[in-house]
C-alpha cells in the first residue's frame, strides 16, 4: 500500500509516535516470543544463547503431537462442514428477498458477536442435555457452529459482487441450474469459498476456550495442550509451539486475503 | 407480414400483493411476427422490460400467456425456450475468453465441439472480432463486449433475440455506429429481433414496428411512420418527436366538425376522423413541421398568432406562435433558399393545419 502523503491524517501531530507505539504494542510480544524459542537456556526468560533444539523436542513430543493431530483433525472437519453449510447459505441469501431476511442475516453473523464464554457454556449444558459424548465429535460439531460465520461472510461478499444477470444468462444459454452454478456460479465464487474455508480453518485451530468446555478425555487439541504447559511453567518449548502455530496462522491467513483478491 | 412468432394474449403481471402491488403489465396483448425488427418503446416503469423478461421466462405471468409459434411458453424455464437474450449489463462470462463465452450456449445444447468451434467463429466473422477470440472480456470496450453479447446470444440461433437496452451505456457515435450494427445483423440472419428502448430515436431508426409503452399497457403498435404521423394517444405523439396539442371542445358546424379553441378562434376539422368525440373537449395533435405559416391575412380558413420567438437551427427554423392567452403552437420551417418567407418576433401570422396531419387524440 502507498502511503499519500498529501492525506491530511498525516499532518495530524503525534499520529507517526501514535502508530509507532500501536504496531509495537501489537507485535512486539509475539517478536519477543519468536527469538526466546530459540534461546538455549531451559529458563524461558534468560537468554544465553542461540539454539533450535526446542523445536526438535516439540517435534519429538508424542503428547503434543497427539494434540496437535486432534487439533488438525477438529479444523480439517468443521471446516469443510461450515464451508458448504455457508456456501448454501450465502447463495440463499443473495438469491432474493423474503419475509424476515434481516433476521436471518443477523443470525447467521451473530456467533461473531456473542462472548465466547457464554456459547462454550451454552453449548455444554446443551451437550449434556441431549446426551452427546464429550470428545472429538462434541468439538467438531461446536466449532463448525461458530465457523460458519466466518465462511459464510467472504463467499457473501463475492456473491454480492456478481452481476445477477451472470447467472439469467447462463440459464438463457440453455444451462440448467445445476449447470449454471457449475460453470458459472462455483468458477466465479470459489476464491471466497477457499478464502472463508482458510478462515474457518485458523479459526477452529487457535479456538481455546470452546475446546476446552466441550472436550473430554482424549480430545485435547494444541492449544489446550499448551496451556496445560504453561501452568508448569513458561519454557521455551512453549515458545517454540507457539512459534509453530504463529507461522500455520500466518500461512493461512496470508493464502486466505490473497486468494479473496482475485478478480476477473 | 409473416407468421405470429409471440403471441402475448392478455398477459398481465403484478410484484408483491395486496395494497402494496405494483402492477407492472396490465392485460397486454400483441402479436410479434417472423423476421421482425419489433421494438417496445416507453418511458422506464411503462412495463417494457418486464415484457420482455416474460418472454425470456425470467418472470412468471401473474395472468395471460405468452406463446412461441403457438406453443405457450408460461411454465417453460429460460434453459428451455429457443430464446436469446442480450443484457443491459452485457453479462458477459468474466472467467471464460471471448470464444468459450460464445460456445457456452452451443456446449448446453450438446453440440459437439468442432461444430461449436465453427459457429463460434462465423459469429465472431459477424460481429467483426475475428482477432478477439482469445481475450478475456474484461480486455474488450463496451462497444466489443456488446458485439460479443450479440454473438453469444446469436451463436446458437434462437427463434427470437430478446435485446434489453443493450446500447445505453455505449456513448452517443458508439451508439449510432450499432444501431446500423444491429440492423445489418438482424437482416443477415434472419432472426426475429425485440428490442426494448427509451429512445425514441433509436426506436424510430431500426425498428419494423414499435409499440409505445406507458403504465403497463401497449397504447400503439405500429411501424415508426405510423407512430410518428398517425398518433392515437396524446402521450404516443408527445414521447415521440415534437408535437403541437391544441385543446378545445369540438362542435358540428354545417357540413363539419370545428374545435373551438379557449380563445374563440376555429380549427376547421373537415375531413379529420374525430371519432366519438362529438361535442367533447378534445386533444388534437400537429407536428411543428407540419404547419403553413402565411402572412398575416392571405389566409381565409387559418388560425391568427403572433410570433412569440424565432430559433434559428441551421436547417430549419423553429417560430414560437402564440394564438391565444392558452394556447401556443410551435412550427417548424425548413431553411431552403429564398424558397420560405422570414417572420420576425412580434409579426403577426397565419396558420394552417392541413386536414392529413392532424390528429384528435386520446388523453
Amino acid at each position: 500500500m502507498k502511503i499519500d502523503r498529501a492525506n491530511p491524517l498525516w499532518r495530524f501531530h503525534g499520529i507517526t509516535p501514535m502508530a509507532i507505539f500501536f504496531f509495537a504494542y501489537l507485535y512486539l510480544p509475539i517478536i519477543v516470543l519468536l527469538v526466546l524459542s530459540f534461546n538455549e537456556n531451559r529458563l524461558a526468560t534468560i537468554w544465553t544463547g542461540f539454539s533450535t533444539k526446542w523445536y526438535s523436542v516439540v517435534l519429538g513430543n508424542d503428547d503434543m503431537l497427539r494434540s496437535a493431530k486432534n487439533s488438525l483433525i477438529i479444523a480439517l472437519s468443521s471446516t469443510i462442514i461450515a464451508t458448504i453449510a455457508a456456501t448454501l447459505a450465502a447463495m440463499g441469501m443473495a438469491r432474493g428477498r423474503f419475509r424476515g431476511e434481516g433476521g436471518v442475516a443477523a443470525m447467521l453473523t451473530l456467533p461473531l458477536l456473542v462472548p465466547e464464554i457464554v456459547t462454550a457454556i451454552a453449548t455444554l449444558l446443551f451437550f449434556i442435555v441431549i446426551g452427546v459424548k464429550l470428545g472429538l465429535l462434541s468439538i467438531i460439531i461446536a466449532h463448525t457452529v461458530f465457523c460458519i460465520p466466518f465462511a459464510y461472510l467472504p463467499i457473501r461478499a463475492r456473491l454480492d459482487g456478481m452481476d445477477p444477470a451472470l447467472i439469467e444468462a447462463a440459464n438463457d444459454l440453455y444451462a440448467n441450474e445445476w449447470q449454471a452454478f457449475k460453470r458459472i456460479t462455483f468458477p466465479l465464487l470459489w476464491p471466497g469459498i477457499l478464502s472463508g474455508a482458510m478462515l474457518s480453518f485458523i479459526i477452529s485451530l487457535d479456538d481455546f476456550v470452546i475446546s476446552y468446555f466441550v472436550g473430554g478425555a482424549g480430545s485435547t487439541t494444541l492449544p489446550i495442550y499448551i496451556f496445560g504447559m504453561i501452568r508448569i511453567g513458561i519454557t521455551p518449548e512453549v515458545n517454540a509451539i507457539s512459534a509453530l502455530m504463529l507461522i500455520i496462522s500466518i500461512v493461512f491467513v496470508s493464502i486466505s486475503f490473497l486468494i479473496d483478491r482475485v478478480r476477473y | 407480414m409473416s407468421e405470429v412468432v409471440i403471441s402475448a394474449r392478455s398477459v398481465s403481471k403484478r410484484f408483491g400483493s395486496g395494497t402494496h402491488a405494483v402492477h407492472a403489465l396490465d392485460d397486454v396483448s400483441v402479436d410479434i411476427f417472423q423476421n421482425e425488427f419489433f421494438t417496445m418503446l416507453g418511458p422506464s416503469g411503462c412495463g417494457k422490460t418486464t415484457l420482455l423478461r416474460l418472454i425470456g421466462g425470467f418472470e412468471q405471468a401473474t395472468a395471460g400467456e405468452i406463446a412461441l409459434e403457438g406453443q405457450v411458453l408460461n411454465d417453460l424455464p429460460p434453459f428451455k425456450r429457443p430464446i436469446n437474450t442480450v443484457f443491459q449489463s452485457y453479462a458477459l462470462f468474466p472467467h471464460l475468453t471471448v470464444r468459450q463465452n460464445i460456445t457456452f450456449g452451443l456446449e448446453m445444447q450438446n453440440i459437439s465441439r468442432p461444430d461449436a468451434a465453427k459457429r463460434a467463429d462465423e459469429m465472431l466473422e459477424l460481429v467483426r472480432l475475428s482477432q478477439f477470440g482469445d481475450r478475456q472480456p474484461s480486455q474488450l470496450s463496451g462497444g466489443q463486449q456488446q458485439r460479443i453479447a450479440l454473438a453469444r446470444a446469436l451463436a446458437p440461433a434462437p427463434k427470437v433475440l430478446l435485446l434489453d437496452e443493450p446500447l445505453s451505456a455505449l456513448d452517443l457515435k458508439l451508439r449510432k455506429e450499432m444501431q446500423i450494427e444491429l440492423k445489418r445483423l438482424q437482416t443477415e440472419t434472419g432472426i426475429t429481433f425485440v428490442f426494448v428502448t427509451h429512445d425514441q430515436e433509436e426506436a424510430l431508426a431500426m425498428s419494423d414496428r414499435i409499440a409505445v409503452m406507458k403504465a403497463g399497457k401497449i397504447l400503439q403498435i405500429g411501424t415508426p411512420r405510423d407512430i410518428y404521423e398517425t398518433p392515437t394517444h396524446r402521450f404516443v405523439a408527445d414521447f415521440i418527436g415534437d408535437s403541437n396539442f391544441l385543446q378545445g371542445d369540438i362542435k358540428q358546424n354545417g357540413s363539419h366538425a370545428v374545435l373551438t379553441l379557449p380563445g374563440g378562434q376555429n380549427v376547421s376539422l373537415a375531413n379529420v376522423d374525430t371519432g366519438t368525440r362529438l361535442s367533447q373537449t378534445a386533444t388534437i395533435g400537429i407536428r411543428p413541421e407540419r404547419l403553413m405559416l402565411h402572412p398575416a391575412g392571405t389566409s381565409d380558413s387559418a388560425l391568427r398568432g403572433k410570433i412569440a420567438d424565432v430559433v434559428y437551427f441551421g436547417t430549419d427554423t423553429t417560430y414560437h406562435i402564440a394564438i391565444d392567452d392558452q394556447t401556443a403552437l410551435l412550427a417548424r420551417v425548413q431553411n431552403r433558399d429564398g424558397s420560405t418567407m422570414a417572420y420576425a418576433k412580434g409579426n403577426d401570422v397565419d396558420i394552417s393545419l392541413p386536414a392529413g396531419a392532424i390528429r384528435v387524440l386520446v388523453d
